[in-house]
């Protein structure tokens, strides 16, 4: 049996439940382009599953990937990912993953405003001058109101991705 | 912050490519509002240029006031003082 070391993340003030997810405008990436959108242009679209992960190349932004997509929940939601990585590096992982033909897209947000806004920054051990977001997943509704939302409380922590079908279910 | 829906003008370009920023320059002078798409540095994968413009290279501009789709930095400078221009 291996020992799986984990560490507890400090509590958190982060937006929850019922809340309205505050706007921000940033580079989205898809498989052909990149272009400056606003979070609540997708809402106005329909419900969008905001996740956020990892640094582009890290374990868990592929193991991310592999189950957001391995579920079919873009025709319910719009799945959306954000990370600190550059756009380049969101081109990578598309091709990397066979997601750019898919109707995924993700945030590039190098300078972790938008964790800070969300208030879920995850300060990382032994990078000095970097942060990023911790795992979490946002669902959010048609007026960017939060309707469900899971945070890791460890790192690293993943998902409940059955809990989160549930919510899109409910929708 | 506007988006391709909002702005009149999209502007598909690479960072640092010369013939673009000389397009966003003119563009700027003019005052005129445009979204900037970022698009594939590899030639060969810059289809979403090629569906609009016939071509995959850039600068390549849409301008929905007009209806007019164009590549080639010198012809969109042209067309932009020519449009809206003014003097």
């Amino acid at each position: 049996m291996v020992d799986f070391e984990v560490v507890s993340l400090p509590e958190t003030e982060h937006v929850g439940v019922g809340e309205t997810a505050p706007d921000f405008t940033r580079p989205l990436v898809n498989g052909e382009y990149w272009e400056n959108v606003d979070l609540s242009d997708l809402t106005d679209e329909g419900p969008v599953l905001l996740g956020f992960h990892s640094m582009d190349g890290a374990f868990p932004a592929t193991y991310f990937w592999k189950e957001m997509t391995a579920r079919d929940w873009t025709e319910d939601v719009q799945v959306v990912g954000l990370s600190i990585s550059d756009p380049y590096a969101h081109k990578q992982l598309l091709r990397e993953r066979g997601l750019v033909d898919a109707p995924v897209a993700l945030f590039s947000d190098p300078a972790n405003g938008v964790a800070e806004a969300y208030g879920i920054v995850n300060h990382l051990d032994g990078m000095a001058g970097i942060e990023e977001p911790r795992p979490a997943l946002y669902l959010l509704d048609d007026a960017r109101e939060v309707q469900y939302v899971w945070v890791a409380e460890e790192w690293p922590d993943f998902p409940d991705y059955d809990e989160a079908e549930a919510a899109i279910d409910r929708l | 912050m506007m988006t391709a829906e909002d702005s009149t003008i999209t502007l598909y370009r690479l960072q640092g490519c010369p013939y673009c920023e000389r397009v966003v320059r003119r563009l700027n002078e003019l005052e005129l509002d445009y979204q900037s798409r970022f698009v594939e540095p590899l030639h060969s994968e810059r289809n979403v240029v090629k569906r609009i413009s016939g071509k995959r290279t850039v600068p390549a501009i849409v301008d929905r006031n007009t209806g007019v789709t164009m590549s080639e930095s010198a012809n969109i400078v042209d067309y932009l003082d020519r449009n809206y221009g003014g003097a």
